[in-house]
């Protein structure tokens, strides 16, 4: 099947000089959660403004579903729903104007049943007449997130959907992507809090300074790149670790009572088979083992620094 | 065309002014009473007439014009900078709407407000003195045609403005002075011929001579001047926004 967005040597740069993307080419496939993971600053907001129309790129293409989103941006547009990073919304409409306003403003006709259905989905039914001013944050999100599922679209971009939000919000969010995922909508997020990335995603794009570093289903991304760490409990404490060991990457506990072992999962040989037999001729005895593996946290600073 | 958008911007804008019924009809109400008073009832009646016409009467046309141009530069300016303040504009830049299809729900939603306000404007006047409209036809036509033209320049505005200070600040630095000096409340040759020359450069003068025009069929410059004058006015804003689209002009950034 063909790629829902497909990006294409995407650059941009702003009136001020700053290019804050860097030929950047990247497919999303078809219903799955993709996120797109950078720090601030990154280029994240910039990326999606030019895929949803609100940024204009200085060159390249992107197509959403084969259709280009400059000459063909009303067919391209239709399908893409929009939650962005600030809380912008008006005062004084009620909840549910602002989200029949945006399925008309998207071109499809009236339909109260499905206004109904995605604001009992996102527990605003209830707050359905109540003036946006009087929600609460997190209600503020909700409603951005209704507006653009109003139009029924096939992707969905939630730019930092949980920035400086509470951890229990946090899940709430994590639990409604799932839910969306399992309508078909194709979702695809921003955000720099790598548990999220972790959590959610299918596939993991890092971003860092305009270019996209990587991109790697998240399962493989953990493979490939995760460090493993071998933790030694040692019978009984060393002062040192041996001069026999020093072509190893150990380190010795505070307590010197274990040995850690860090190693690439990545190569071919992870020489854990040569330093237990050299442990052993030196003498050191051990009474338990542990691997641990790193968390994307850790491979995106590896990543991040590599590129710097 | 996408009608559920221009539909739906419309309504959107629609509903704005009704919740701000009061002061958006209240106020021009106002000050139309205080015009008759100072102008038709205390100093209007030491002031012959004018081409036949009591001095009241004779100033109705211009003060319909002076809300009318006011009204539809604010509201359109106003209609579209809101977005851009709060934010919400994303939405109407991300949305598979045209800058066709974005201008008329606009400009018509402005326009229809400062048409309701003028006739509203016009019924307070016939409180005051007794109105007589001689070509009915070509009095809508002037009320729309500069409705429409000057909620399109309001538009322009709203699009420019990058604070309050700048949305106001048109209407109250230019559209303001010219419609006083456009000759709402005299006949431009009551001023000393230089003066009248200067005047001509007034595109608001071919507003309010037109639109007298329509009521008592007395004018200052030919009618025919006066709708090209409008219509000229009106292509120059329909490019201008035209152009602002097609660059993304103070919208994308
Ligand atoms: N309108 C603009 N003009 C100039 N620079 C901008 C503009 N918008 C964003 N930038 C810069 O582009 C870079 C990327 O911004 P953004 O896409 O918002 O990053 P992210 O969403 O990943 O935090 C930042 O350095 C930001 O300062
Ligand atoms: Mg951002």
């Amino acid at each position: 099947m063909p790629p829902v967005l497909s990006l294409a040597h995407v650059s941009k740069t702003y009136d001020s000089g700053f290019q804050a993307l860097k030929d950047v080419s990247l497919e999303i496939e078809r219903g799955e959660i993709f996120a797109l993971l950078g720090p601030n600053g990154a280029g994240k907001t910039t990326l999606i403004g030019i895929i949803c129309g609100i940024v204009k790129a200085s060159s390249g293409t992107v197509t959403v579903d084969g259709q280009d989103v400059v000459a063909d941006y009303r067919a391209a547009r239709a399908k893409i729903g929009l939650v962005p990073q600030e809380l912008a919304t008006d005062a004084f409409e009620s909840v549910w104007a602002t989200v029949s306003f945006s399925r008309g403003l998207f071109g499809k006709p009236r339909n109260p049943a499905h206004i109904e259905k995605v604001l009992r989905d996102l527990s605003l039914y209830d707050k359905r007449d109540a003036k946006i001013i009087t929600l609460s944050g997190g209600m503020k999100r909700r409603l951005l997130i209704a507006k653009a599922l109003a139009h029924e679209p096939e992707v969905l971009f939630l730019d930092e959907p949980t920035a400086g939000v509470d951890v229990e919000l946090r899940r709430d969010m994590w639990r409604l992507v799932r839910a969306l995922r399992e309508t078909g909508v194709t979702v695809i997020l921003t955000t720099h809090y790598i548990e999220e990335a972790e959590e959610m995603a299918d596939r993991v794009g890092v971003i860092n300074k305009g270019e996209i570093v990587l991109v790697e289903e998240k399962h493989e991304l953990m493979r490939k790149l995760g460090r493993k760490e071998l933790t030694l409990y040692l019978h009984d404490p060393i002062e040192a670790i041996p001069e026999a060991l020093a072509g190893y990457d150990l380190e010795l506990s505070q307590d010197r009572c274990a040995l850690v072992y860090t190693f690439d999962t990545q190569r071919e040989r992870t020489g854990i088979t040569a330093l237990l037999q050299d442990l052993s001729n030196a003498g050191i005895h051990f009474r338990d083992i542990e691997t641990r593996e790193s968390s994307l946290e850790e491979i995106f600073v590896s990543l991040v620094k590599e590129e710097t | 065309m996408n009608l559920h958008a221009i539909r739906a911007i419309y309504r959107f804008e629609m509903n704005r002014t009704g919740r701000t019924l009061l002061q958006s009809v209240l106020a021009p109400v106002l000050s139309t009473t205080l015009y008759f008073v100072v102008f038709g009832a205390a100093i209007g009646s030491r002031i012959d007439e004018i081409g036949g016409v009591s001095y009241g009467a004779f100033i109705v046309p211009g003060l319909v014009m002076l809300s009318l141009l006011t009204q539809s530069v604010t509201n359109a300016a106003f209609g579209i900078y809101f977005p851009k303040f709060t934010g919400t504009i994303y939405e109407l830049l991300s949305a598979p709407v045209s800058f066709l299809e974005i201008v008329i729900a606009y400009v018509g939603a402005a326009a229809t407000k400062s048409i309701l306000l003028g006739v509203i404007i016009l019924m307070t006047a016939t409180l005051f003195v007794p109105l007589r409209i001689a070509h009915p036809g070509w009095m809508i036509a002037f009320l729309v045609l500069t409705a429409v033209t000057f909620s399109l320049f309001g538009f322009i505005i709203g699009i420019w403005a990058d604070g309050f200070e700048k949305l106001q600040i048109v209407p109250l630095l230019i559209i303001t002075p010219l419609t006083f000096l456009g000759g709402s409340f005299y006949s431009i040759d009551m001023l000393p011929p230089f003066w009248q020359k200067v005047t001509l450069l007034n595109p608001v003068v071919y507003l309010i001579s037109g639109f007298r025009w329509s009521f008592y069929g007395i004018a200052d410059v030919s009618v025919a001047v006066s709708l090209s004058m409008t219509a000229l006015f009106m292509v120059i804003c329909l490019l201008a926004i035209w152009w602002i689209f097609r660059t993304g002009w103070r919208l994308k950034s």
